[in-house]
């Protein structure tokens, strides 16, 4: 009798112990992420607000954090930044969810897909929340403002440049995209396609466009086909962070340099070797760094009404400058983070310590 | 052990009955909302614990008809793929016909036939059912993904997302919850009343018993199969309206979900053993233990170790509930 009751107490702790020991981890990994106001300014109001990313340990995301804390700091706001463990929708709109609940002041978006989230969007907005999405936009309903690093048009035409300068305007190219359904990388590729209407471009042809949904496996192995079925392909452009870099790592692992080369948007410090190695030899992105420091931005200058928002209006946006909200048609309201950046070998040294 | 659950009913004694699963479930969930309620001024707040079961329901409809399929030492995998490809068919069939009603009947049906397909493949040519069904999991995401491409139907018409955001008219209870709650009842007489509720645990506890003993097994199975389908699809509609949109891609890895939910609840994986109670209780813990560590912005890889951790516990004590229990019996 005595082990018995020895052994459910036993048990009953253990379960207890998980319940709880999750809570004191979470408090020092949380708390780089919530960065308190500083008593200098006590008069001022201070806002809660929630930068939700699309993916817990993507480096792209945990390199926005610096840029995050920095406007968090410089605004003396509480500032929320996570996302969910694997880029499932349902877990982003719970997350949501729960940031309702929390009472936050507002929420910007990175949104996993661009309607599913609209109702819980919505959800929020009735409840007194400033909802913005930024990077993934989420349809116009479900936000008052968009945050979108560069141009679409930018990013996409930027890319087929960069490539065609790689093989001489002549051969044939893929895309090696992220999910299917990511309205980011889809949106690049179509300027992207119009880019090669170009008659500069006429010796150069879009073969196919695969999607790895962001998966580094996944990725190399579509590669890897990708060659199979088109032996002459000259070049792959990657339109995301994890497709160039795994397109790139295969190249290099088929000792396939100098015959197949990549381009797209890559984190340098991902792509350093393959820079070095001539595999990559131009690719762009913008600084995630001053992506996260614009959300919070935005978020701000929509709690103090700084921008209600409307077509024609200016955010101050710290170092930043001065971000106009755009119109882009039928009330689609963007703010843009500016030009992407390019990275080569006379650069990459230094952004790869970086980011 | 496992016969004796047919045929040999314990005698009652207080320390076996407070040692039930079920009860350990209840503990469990006491505390968890006694320290989420230490750690967040936000958790005990009738709205929103209710807003809360929004984003389980679904999970929880599936967990009923998993309940069924693990018991019967069965198991489904193409559940979230049926829920993507009868949300597929209801939007298509919505937009051809202007009518939301007839693309949930279209749906069903869908889910209906995946069932029937799912069932005859287990049943006919004696293929184990994760091995089939992990076949059809990615044939109805197949066939979903042709059927939508990469599009999203949207602009669903507001009296079917009702459903999935609603709530009863003046109150702040959720429509999908009560669709969760009215469906136990059936679940339960079934289960724990009826000759097909006691043949389910039969067929999981010895197929081979059940064999020379008549039960015709096979048709018990494949009625649990195309309840499973049926299920999926509905769970599927409420998705839609919840998302008020349809994507090829909704609900995918959702079946891991389920299944951990439903042996969370203390039904054996090995079949023949689990109650309906216990699957309620493990649905609440997880959605419990899931909002609470959003509420208190846990990371979210952190709250993954947390789900491994309480898997591996219910299947744990259990064992040692029952190595007690026989040496008592001894």
């Amino acid at each position: 009798m005595f082990r018995k009751i020895l052994l459910t107490s036993i048990a009953v702790i253990a379960c207890l112990s998980i319940v709880v020991g999750c809570a004191p981890q979470a408090a020092p990994a949380a708390a780089p992420a919530a960065t308190t106001a500083p008593a200098a300014a006590p008069a001022k109001k201070t806002y809660t607000i929630a930068i939700i990313h699309q993916q817990e340990g993507n480096p792209y995301f945990a390199v926005e954090q610096p840029g995050v804390e920095d406007a968090a700091k410089e605004l003396g706001d509480t500032v929320i930044f996570k996302g969910p463990a694997s880029m499932d929708v349902n877990a982003q709109v719970e997350l949501v969810d729960s940031l309702i609940a929390q009472k936050v002041d507002a929420i910007g978006l990175d949104a996993l897909d661009p309607d599913a989230l609209v109702p819980v969007a919505q959800k929020a907005m009735k409840a007194g929340i400033k909802v913005f999405s930024w990077d993934s936009s989420l349809a116009p309903a479900g936000r008052l403002v968009h945050f979108d690093a560069a141009s679409p048009e930018d990013v996409g035409r930027t890319e087929v440049q960069m490539m065609a300068k790689m093989i001489n305007y002549e051969g044939q190219i893929a895309i090696l995209s992220a999910g299917s359904t990511n309205l980011n990388s889809n949106l690049w590729n179509k300027w992207s396609e119009e880019e090669l209407k170009d008659p500069k471009y006429s010796k150069m042809t879009l073969v196919k466009t695969v999607y790895g949904d962001d998966d580094y496996q996944k990725g190399y192995n579509l590669t890897q086909a990708l060659l199979k079925e088109f032996p002459n392909l000259k070049g792959i452009i990657g339109p995301t962070t994890v497709g160039i870099a795994t397109a790139s790592k295969y190249i290099k692992d088929a000792g396939l340099v100098g015959k197949v080369f990549t381009s797209g948007l890559g984190l340098p410090s991902e792509m350093k070797e393959y820079i070095k190695l001539g595999i990559c030899k131009e690719m762009a992105l913008w600084s995630p760094i001053d992506q996260g420091y614009g959300t919070v931005y935005i978020a701000h200058g929509l709690l103090t009404g700084e921008i209600t928002p409307k077509a024609g209006e200016t955010l101050n946006a710290g170092r930043l400058g001065k971000l106009p909200v755009v119109d882009t048609g039928s009330g689609n309201l963007v703010i843009y983070q500016g030009k992407p950046m390019i990275f080569d070998q006379s650069n990459i040294d230094k952004w790869a310590a970086i980011f | 052990m496992k016969t004796s659950y047919l045929t040999y009913k314990k005698p009652f004694s207080i320390s076996s009955f407070f040692l039930r699963w079920e009860w350990i479930l209840v503990g469990l969930i006491i505390i968890a909302s006694l320290v989420l309620t230490f750690l967040s001024p936000h958790f005990l707040d009738a709205v929103n614990l209710f807003d809360m079961t929004f984003n389980f329901m679904e999970r929880g409809f599936l967990t009923l008809t998993m309940m069924f399929l693990i018991i019967s030492g069965s198991m489904d995998f193409s559940i979230a793929s049926i829920a993507a490809l009868s949300s597929a068919i209801l939007g298509k069939v919505y937009l051809a016909t202007g009518s939301i009603w007839i693309g949930l009947l279209a749906g069903l049906l869908t889910g209906l036939v995946a069932g029937v397909v799912n069932g005859l493949i287990v049943t006919r040519f004696n293929i184990p059912a994760f091995v089939a069904t992990l076949g059809t999991l990615a044939l109805y995401r197949g066939i979903a993904w042709i059927i939508l491409e990469n599009i999203a139907i949207t602009n669903l018409p507001q009296e079917f997302t009702f459903f999935g955001q609603g709530y009863i008219p003046g109150t702040i209870i959720p429509i999908p919850l009560v669709f969760y709650l009215i469906l136990l009842i059936p679940c339960a007489l079934i289960l724990h009343r009826s000759t097909f509720g006691r043949y389910t645990f039969a067929i999981g506890g010895n197929k081979e018993v059940c064999r020379y003993s008549g039960i015709k097994i096979n048709r018990i199975l494949l009625t649990i199969f195309i309840a499973s389908g049926l299920m999926a699809a509905l769970a599927g509609a409420f998705m839609s309206a919840r998302f008020a949109s349809i994507r090829a891609d909704i609900a995918t890895g959702m079946e891991l979900d389920v299944v951990i939910a439903v042996v969370l609840g203390g039904v054996s994986i090995n079949g023949g053993v689990g109650t309906l109670p216990g699957v309620v209780l493990s649905l609440f813990l997880l959605g419990i233990v899931r909002f609470g560590m959003n509420l208190i912005n846990i990371p979210a890889q952190q709250q993954i170790i947390v789900t491994g951790l309480l898997l591996i516990v219910s299947v744990y004590i259990p064992q040692v509930i029952n190595r007690l229990t026989i040496r008592k019996t001894i």
